[in-house]
């Protein structure tokens, strides 16, 4: 209880509160640019909150994470095109309700089930935390290995279709956070002789190429579009009604969010479709779906809601990102010299409190700003799409050079934002790169912490968690080698 | 081309260039691997696991493995017509990534205020907006960005070397916050 209390007091700052309703309402803004998205702004965010205290700093980063799929609604519903790319299926049934001229109902329901969402994924967090407080001590360096090697591989098999492409950027991330000068034996790796590689490759530097500078240069290169969405006219308060008539399908999608958010790798994709699909089958009118469901929207939404708060269980207790964004947002925790993991719970509960309540109140600065704003946000959508791009590659310039002042990092996220442009034109994923980065960095570091008590392999898994996460691994692996097997079985059917 | 239980077996969906990139990739982690003897250590008596060449082979073997399954993937898929326009479209970019670079290059030489006006005009410019309207709304926009991120926030850019000629006064402004 004192932690609670402890919590509240330091969210309750003027400065912390001025951080959370800033964050808040700009990631709303930065959802609702399509072609922004909240990983851009958290990368070139990221280093003008170094001067900022930790708290403050980190309030305001969360608040554009927490917020931002808000946003992304509306031009999902408005102009077809979501606002951040887990808005994708909110176009489904979004988009055919505008169409209709339903586009005020559209809105209103996203935001109540979003603002749901959002909520349960929080009350499911905050109900966990004692659990995570009694399992996360529990976890050594087998353990956040095994956790880590966990990720990886469901970060690679969630790329259906595209798991060969996604292994190997996994692959070139764990390769990119090896460059540099080995921490423990003080030898080169991989720098040809190039002194500013000594210090490796900045994760900042590799997110800022290849989400922010990409989608410059992605938007320079395109025809230029500005977009002319319809006015919403009204009230939008009507949607929390409807929303609770079809309580039964936001509670299931918001319940998948937090399932998929937990599991490292997985995230928001998945949970939508899940919620969509069981949405879908349970609909008495499921030929409504795809032109016009409430119920589709509701599950779209809700879901990817529900996401955020449930990806800060894997990180708060054991410091394993989930997605790219919680990788980010790992950075932000360790640039502020706040350490995730099982010490986290044990010594700063309080602060562990503190997010929590920052996380609620988000939601409400946010759902308040919806509602009164909704009108300011359709103007912002219209800015022409390559005068946005001239304003990220500004704005990049500030992440990535207020690093370290380092012409040769600004170099590398230029490369970077080249190569990213590729992934993006030949629609290959670009996540597993930072999640190879972030979660390899954390399986070399364990596996030669865990050596010492290690004699043979067997050895990394003769404790309970590890050997029940090792399990997790040949059981999710097992999983996709017999769907594969099956599909291929049944095109040999076929006589293909 | 078909989809789901439809697709040729180990085929997916290709997009044009996509055969260069997987062979730059494949090429790339071959050459990579071949340095490994050259661009890391090895520790006598060390165990496999904290030897400080273990985990770059080991990615880099994983990358040519999973490249070399892209690569045959795609190479049993359809292809699409438009490699060559695409490899050029890439090559596009590096004409905006070296606009980057001279602003970055710029900045510490005649000062942020300075560099992010003639950047930002210079971008709209070449994106094809010619109306004062649009300069108007990119130097408006070069003016919050600066006094946002370096006069309000303070992050770390150096000031330009040509702020050392200015008059006493403006000088001081613009080398703290400007």
């Amino acid at each position: 209880m004192d932690a609670m209390l402890s919590g509240l007091e330091m969210l309750l700052r003027a400065d912390v509160l001025l951080a959370l309703v800033i964050g808040s309402i700009g990631g709303v803004v930065i959802g609702a640019i399509p072609g922004v998205g909240p990983a851009v702004a958290i990368a070139i965010l990221l280093p003008a909150t170094f001067a900022l205290d930790p708290i403050v700093g980190l309030t305001l980063l969360l608040g554009i994470y927490g917020s931002s799929m808000y946003g992304g609604a509306l031009p999902a519903i408005l102009i077809n095109t979501p606002g951040t790319a887990v808005n994708a299926l909110t176009t489904y049934d979004g988009h055919p309700l505008t169409r209709r001229g339903e586009a005020r109902r559209a809105v209103a329901l996203a935001y109540s089930a979003s603002f749901f969402g959002g909520l349960f994924g929080i009350f499911c967090l905050i109900l966990l935390t004692p659990v995570l407080a009694a399992v996360a001590p529990m976890f050594g360096s087998r353990e956040i290995f095994m956790a880590a090697l966990l990720g990886i591989v469901l970060v690679i098999l969630a790329h259906r279709g595209q798991v060969f492409a996604a292994g190997m950027m996994a692959c070139l991330g764990i390769f990119l956070q090896t460059l540099g000068l080995d921490a423990v034996t003080y030898t080169q790796r991989y720098t040809f002789g190039l002194t500013f590689l000594s210090s490796g490759i900045n994760l900042i530097v590799v997110v800022l190429g290849l989400f922010a500078l990409s989608q410059a240069f992605a938007l320079l290169l395109e025809r230029d579009a500005s977009p002319r969405p319809a006015t919403v006219g009204g009230g939008v308060f009507a949607g929390f009604r409807e929303v609770w008539q079809h309580r039964r399908v936001a509670g299931v999608s918001s319940g998948f969010g937090v399932l998929m958010g937990i599991i490292p790798g997985v995230g928001e994709f998945t949970a939508q479709f899940l919620s969509y699909t069981y949405a879908q089958k349970t609909s008495r009118r499921p030929e409504l779906f795809g032109k016009g469901a409430p119920e589709g929207l509701i599950a779209s939404e809700a879901s990817n809601n529900a996401v955020p708060a449930a990806a800060m269980i894997p990180l708060l207790a054991l410091g394993v990102p989930g997605e790219a964004l919680t990788a980010m947002m790992l950075s932000v925790f360790y640039v502020h010299n706040v350490v995730p993991g099982p010490q986290l719970f044990r010594n700063d509960l309080d602060f562990v409190y503190a997010l929590y309540f920052a996380l609620i109140l988000l939601n409400l600065i946010v759902i308040v700003f919806l509602m009164t704003s909704t009108g300011l946000l359709t103007r912002i959508i219209r800015i022409p799409t390559r005068f946005l791009g001239v304003l990220i590659l500004t704005m990049s310039f500030v992440g990535v050079y207020s690093l370290r002042n380092s012409i040769s990092d600004c170099a590398l996220a230029a490369g970077f934002g080249v190569f990213g442009l590729i992934l993006r034109r030949l629609q290959l994923p670009i996540v597993p790169i930072i999640l190879g980065m972030v979660l390899g960095g954390i399986m070399e570091v364990k596996l030669r912490s865990s050596l010492a008590r290690v004699q043979t392999p067997l050895d990394m898994i003769d404790r309970p968690i590890a050997a029940l996460i090792f399990a997790g691994i040949v059981v999710v692996i097992a999983v996709h080698v017999r769907g594969a097997v099956r599909a291929a079985r049944f095109r040999r059917g076929r006589g293909e | 081309m078909p989809t789901g239980p439809d697709r040729p077996a180990f085929s997916r969906d290709r997009r044009p260039g996509d055969i260069v990139f997987a062979w730059a990739m494949l090429i790339a982690a071959a050459a990579l691997l071949a340095l490994i003897g050259e661009q890391t250590a090895h520790r006598a008596g060390a165990k496999l696991p904290t030897q400080p060449w273990f985990w770059p082979a080991l990615s880099l073997a994983g990358m040519g493995v999973f490249g070399l399954l892209h690569l045959i993937s795609g190479l049993r898929s359809d292809r699409l017509p438009g490699r060559w326009p695409e490899v050029g479209h890439w090559a596009r970019s590096l004409e905006y990534a070296g606009w980057f670079l001279a602003y970055v290059l710029a900045t510490p030489v005649i000062g942020y205020l300075p560099a992010t006006l003639v950047f930002t005009l210079a971008m709209t410019a070449r994106a094809g907006y010619r109306g004062p309207g649009a300069f108007a709304a990119a130097a408006l926009a070069a003016v919050v960005i600066v006094v946002l991120f370096r006069a309000i926030l303070q992050v770390r850019i150096p000031a330009g070397r040509v702020y050392e000629a200015l008059p006493d006064g403006i000088r001081q402004v613009m080398m703290l916050y400007l």
